[in-house]
């Protein structure tokens, strides 16, 4: 039984691998229809095996499995594996990869219809699958690290698609040097699990953290930390730069250069919330310092207000729904910080859905309007695209956490965490997801607005797009309903969640189960929604929306005059990308160039290399002097040498 | 049988016969014979290696497919041979390297052709005799024996600036080697023989193994090459035909990490252990500093070149974190990790750098005037799609990404320096930004944009040599990457002798 669940696995993870070498290999001999029905066909078996383990895992409650495939190495006694973990929380990760997934690779074939790079491209999205799937299903570090760096490398092969254009290239190659940094707190943490544990595989290193705990390590001479502390610090900066946390946040903007379904694939759905994922991972380990999970918090919710206060001010309608994506990553990576892993895996999940359907509704209108993505150049559109608009509505209505639509529930936990949580950092962090609450309908409907509603901007014909566009659209637009009141319940609040031991939480660190004295079913809570300040401060926002775009557009713009620092402030984005480029790039190259011109050129081969060549010749050219070829100055040396001699010998010295 | 007990004399000589062989078709009109008859050494030499893998037994610490003939009686030095696992899996990689050059040469060389081959099996031979000798005079005879025609094929096949080039490399690499000569005449004195293994576990006074320490880092860190005396490395390449790149960057460098670790680390354990944080800090410069460097080349070849230094500082972070390991947490499975990530960077390194060098050869050699400046192309993705995607690979391997070759030794040597030193792990990860800067910014402006100029427009995609040439780099670069295992099980019983030697050799 059990190597029946496991060559499941395999398949899961190896079938979109397959379709990628297939599409890659030979895409261009067998064509655009066969390789994306390959493709697909894959992909989809791959979330049927995968419904198919979330039924036996999630549902059945069949006990995990951990199991080696291969030996990757043995180096003295330490062996380090491929092997793959198959529980409750990989298996729903995966299930909710390859639904996206399949939805993105259907998608393609309506929005890269007319892109050369046709083959290409699904060869890299099933790649990226494959990457992500290895990811979720590793059972140790330096696995999960193999996927991590492959989503990271598919990522920058996919911003950078359209390699012709600077602005793509750049964005990619940005987005790939941002998460290396990440990659290097990854790294040491690994080193340091690694150095104590004597081990990778998590459940080895979870069984014995205390051989981690009540441990402190010298980082310099003359500072010493605590070795859990400074483990899951450098785990969360690993975490940061795959969910563009602040400061880490900056490649996840530019990353929207790329085409629009993978934009909803991985910079929304997956691949960002891959941090999520190893946090709560990683729980067993992150329960035992405090100063980590503050550290949590206070990232993310500096990340989930400000990031979301700059989706205010763009016009660039996939830049509007990135920076979206970056507030609700905070949110996740609060619920993190308060030990509610539950419930941000479940904000992820909502979010996977709402976020992948506002980035492919909003590629549906950029198709219709031929790859335009200025908010200003839309407008009216709804009439004429009535599916596109109404699922976006359903999208914004989700991502503002509206009841009873999903986005709701998953957020209003997180808020409710929040407040019930006593950590350093805990009130300052309400304080964000509060003004969050705020701010996300502010955007979103600013965009709805802007785009569906108003006079038309444009003057070409729009028409809806076609059904391969569409088909992902309700796909996607149904979970985005229906999926937080069905999960809330088993997931967070039942006696066995549905992720159950996969998640560790201290007692005295479970909101999660407090709030859960409270909870009367889905139903009550959304109709109990009136009752609560969340609720209305996102009525508000929808209204503030509404308000400044359609009804005064001019207070709008006076605003804009008096406040023009602020305004200033939030284009220039905090400043953030100046600072790296000015202090960073060209530090980085300057220092380069000094240590190039000067130390290499001037004083190593100038000085010492060249020197010793240049003094040789100068001895030899003085030395050459002697040798005149005239007897009588051979004569005269000969006489003085004698003299020299003649006089040491009698003066006996 | 007669084949196991003079394998290695065959794989050494063979390719110096096919040269001779080689150099009696005359001039280019004879090109096609030149070219079959080097190719056919070079495969014949690769084919044996097969035998030698089969026949090589990894439970053993000795050395296999043992010769030894009496050469100069007056002074005791032998003629003798032998592999251990370090030193067979460079007889192998020495091999591939090789047939890869002079497969690459049948298109790309167009003068003198039966010189340039004869060149490169002259080299090829004397290379495996380094990697097989076991005694130190015939050692350093194959060690300056290789120089020649390297010398040669830099001055005669290279660009411009070849002459400075050649002369810079000569010496340099000259200086070095003299110090050692003079290290193992004073071990000569000592022992009254020329064996290496001789040499181990002679319990010198801690003076006497500093001195030498410093005589063979005199020759080893030239040719690693560490900072500061790393310079020659990019004339050499920048001028060099693009297979004595390759051979320089897959294999020349490689000699110096072999010579610490069959040298100084079991001869001068003391010295080693007493002066590793030099090491330890020069090998942190090389990753740092060199890759600071590497970023602001404009020369694509430079770059390269000093990518290569950079790498090459984990090799030598690997020998000589083994002391502070060993020091600091009495686990010699760690200084093991340590070690052998050293070794795997040199193999692994041989496959990428030696990919990417062949890959600017390819370039050059389509473009109007052979321009290796990076300004000058842009684009290239359009008009050699096969290229691009073989250079991406070999770039990532560069880069250190999971699954390629590059990543494996980093990674054990990270996590080896880790158990000492949080600080050198630290610094040392710096390389994940840097090496990621140099390759991923190189790539852009060559292989991105739009098409830069008319010159770049009519560059053709690889032909079906090339496609074979890289294919075969690119399973190599995946293999080690996906499963590294099998080398890592021929290298462990050698590694873990050498650090046993080494640390006997510290006393309690």
């Amino acid at each position: 039984m059990e190597n029946h669940f496991v060559l499941l696995a395999v398949l899961i993870v190896v079938l979109p691998l397959l379709g990628s070498l297939v599409a890659g290999f030979l895409g261009k001999v067998i064509g655009r229809s066969a390789t994306h029905c390959v493709t697909i066909s894959l992909v989809g078996l791959s979330f049927l095996l995968s419904c198919y383990l979330f039924n036996a895992f999630v549902l059945n409650a069949t006990p995990l499995i951990d199991t080696d495939l291969y030996t990757w190495a043995i180096s003295g006694d330490f062996h380090f594996n491929v092997a793959f973990l198959i529980d409750r929380l990989s298996v729903t990760m995966a299930t909710i990869v390859s639904f996206v997934s399949l939805m993105v690779h259907i998608y393609t074939i309506g929005y890269m219809a007319e892109d050369p790079g046709y083959q290409r491209f699904f060869s890299y999205v099933s790649l990226f699958t494959f990457a992500m799937l290895t990811l979720v299903f590793a059972d140790n570090f330096l696995l999960l690290f193999f996927g991590w760096e492959g989503v990271g490398l598919v990522s920058y092969l996919l911003i950078g698609f359209w390699f012709n254009r600077e602005s793509a290239v750049f964005g990619s190659l940005k987005a790939f040097l941002v998460n290396r940094i990440g990659d290097i707190g990854f790294m040491l943490a690994m080193a340091a699990i690694f150095t104590y544990s004597h081990d990778l595989n998590y459940k080895f290193v979870f069984a014995h953290v205390d051989l981690l705990l009540n441990k402190s390590i010298i980082l310099f001479p003359g500072l010493s930390v605590s070795v859990i502390t400074l483990t899951c610090v450098l785990l969360f900066i690993g975490a940061m730069g795959k969910s563009a946390q602040v400061p880490l946040h900056v490649w996840l903007p530019e990353s929207m250069e790329g085409p629009t379904p993978i934009s909803a694939l991985i910079h929304a759905a997956t691949m960002v919330t891959a941090g999520i994922y190893l946090v709560a991972r990683m729980s067993p380990l992150f329960e035992y310092s405090q100063p980590a999970l503050s550290l949590v918090l206070v990232i993310g919710a500096t990340t989930c207000l400000f990031m979301g206060l700059l989706a205010v001010f763009h016009f660039d309608i996939k830049r509007v729904i990135a920076y979206s994506t970056l507030s609700q990553l905070g949110y996740m990576v609060v619920a993190l910080g308060v030990s509610a892993y539950d419930a941000a895996i479940f904000h992820l999940i909502t979010h996977a859905f709402f976020k992948a359907l506002l980035f492919l509704a909003a590629g549906s209108v950029i198709i219709a309007l031929h790859h335009e993505q200025d908010m200003r150049k839309m407008g009216g559109l709804a009439p004429f695209m009535p599916i596109t608009y109404g699922t976006f509505l359903i999208g914004a209505l989700a991502l503002s956490a509206i009841p009873p639509f999903a986005g709701f529930y998953s957020k209003d936990i997180i808020i409710e965490a929040v407040k019930a949580a006593h950590l350093p950092g805990a009130s300052y962090a309400y304080f964000c997801v509060m003004a969050g609450a705020f701010i996300t309908p502010l955007y979103i409907f600013r965009a709805l607005f802007m785009t569906f509603h108003g006079p038309k901007n444009t003057e070409s014909s729009v028409s809806e797009s076609p059904w391969v566009v569409l088909i992902p659209l309700i796909g996607l637009a149904i979970p985005s309903i229906v999926a937080g009141g069905m999960l809330i319940g088993p997931m967070l609040f039942a006696p066995h969640t549905l992720l159950g031991n996969s998640i560790f939480v201290l007692p005295e660190h479970n909101m999660l189960f407090n709030l859960g004295q409270h909870f009367e079913g889905a139903k009550i809570m959304a109709l109990e929604a009136g009752r609560t300040l969340t609720f209305w401060l996102a009525m508000a926002g929808i209204v503030a929306a509404w308000f400044f775009n359609m009804e005064y557009p001019q207070f709008a713009e006076s605003l804009k005059q008096r406040f023009s620092w602020l305004y200033n402030l939030m284009v220039k984005k905090y400043g953030f990308d100046d600072f790296n480029q000015l202090v960073i790039v060209h530090g980085t190259r300057r220092i380069g160039e000094f240590l190039y011109s000067i130390s290499d050129l001037k004083i190593i081969d100038g000085i010492f290399v060249n020197g010793s060549g240049r003094f040789i010749q100068w001895f030899a050219n003085v030395s050459r002097r002697m040798q005149t070829g005239y007897v009588y100055h051979y004569a005269f040396a000969m006489i003085g040498g004698v003299v020299v001699l003649l006089v040491w010998i009698y003066l006996g010295l | 049988m007669w084949l196991t007990h003079s394998l290695l004399t065959i794989l050494i000589w063979l390719p110096v016969l096919g040269a001779v062989a080689v150099l009696m078709t005359g001039g280019d009109t004879n090109a096609k014979y030149a070219r079959w008859i080097a190719g056919g050494v070079a495969f014949v030499n690769l084919a044996l290696c097969i035998p030698l893998y089969l026949g090589f037994d990894v439970h053993t610490t000795a050395m296999q497919f043992p010769e030894k003939k009496l050469w100069i009686t007056a002074y005791q030095i032998y003629y003798s041979l032998g592999v251990d696992g370090i030193s067979l899996a460079m007889i192998i990689l020495t091999n591939f390297t090789g047939f890869l050059v002079i497969l690459a040469a049948c298109e790309a060389i167009k003068v003198r052709i039966a010189q340039y081959m004869a060149a490169f099996l002259v080299m090829q031979g004397m290379m495996i005799g380094v990697f097989a000798a076991t005694d130190a005079i015939l050692f350093y005879v194959f060690w300056e024996g290789m120089l020649i025609p390297m010398y040669l094929s830099i001055g005669m096949w290279g660009s411009v600036n070849r002459s400075y080039a050649s002369i810079k490399f000569f010496l340099y690499t000259f200086l070095g080697s003299i110090l050692m000569l003079v290290a193992l005449l004073y071990l000569y004195v000592q022992t009254g023989a020329f064996s290496i293994e001789g040499y181990y576990g002679l319990h010198l006074s801690r003076h006497i193994q500093e001195l030498l320490f410093w005589a063979f880092f005199m020759a080893f860190a030239v040719k690693v090459p560490m900072w500061p005396v790393h310079t020659w490395l990019p004339d050499a390449h920048t001028e060099a035909p693009s297979g004595g790149s390759v051979v320089l960057a897959a294999l020349m460098l490689k000699l110096g990490i072999y010579g610490f670790l069959r040298f100084s680390m079991p001869i001068a354990p003391l010295a080693c252990q007493h002066l590793d944080w030099i090491m330890i800090i020069l090998s942190l410069i090389a990753i740092v500093y060199i890759g600071l460097v590497a970023i602001v080349q404009t020369d694509m070849k430079k770059l390269i070149a000093y990518s290569s230094i950079a790498h090459m500082g984990f090799a030598t972070l690997g020998c000589f974190m083994v002391y502070d390991i060993v020091k600091d947490t009495g686990n010699v499975h760690a200084a093991y990790l340590s070690l052998e990530g050293a070794v795997i960077q040199m193999i692994s390194h041989a496959f990428g750098s030696g990919a990417m060098f062949l890959g600017i050869g390819m370039m050059a050699d389509r473009y109007f005037n052979h321009s290796r400046l990076i300004k000058d192309y842009g684009g290239l993705a359009i008009r050699m799609p096969i290229f691009a995607a073989f250079f991406m690979l070999f770039a990532m391997s560069n880069v250190g990404l999971p699954g390629t070759a590059g990543f494996v030794g980093e990674f054990m040597v990270i996590m080896a320096a880790f158990q000492a030193h949080f600080g050198v792990a630290l610094i040392a990860s710096l390389t994940l930004i840097l090496a990621a800067s140099y390759s991923l910014w190189m790539y852009k402006r060559v292989f991105f944009g739009p098409v830069v100029s008319d010159h770049v427009a009519v560059m053709k995609d690889l032909t079906w040599l090339e496609i074979t040439n890289y294919t075969l780099l690119a399973i190599g670069v995946m293999w080690l990457g996906l499963y590294p295992k099998p080398v890592l099980n021929l290298l462990q019983p050698t590694v873990s002798h050498i650090l046993n030697v080494s640390l006997a050799g510290l006393g309690s």
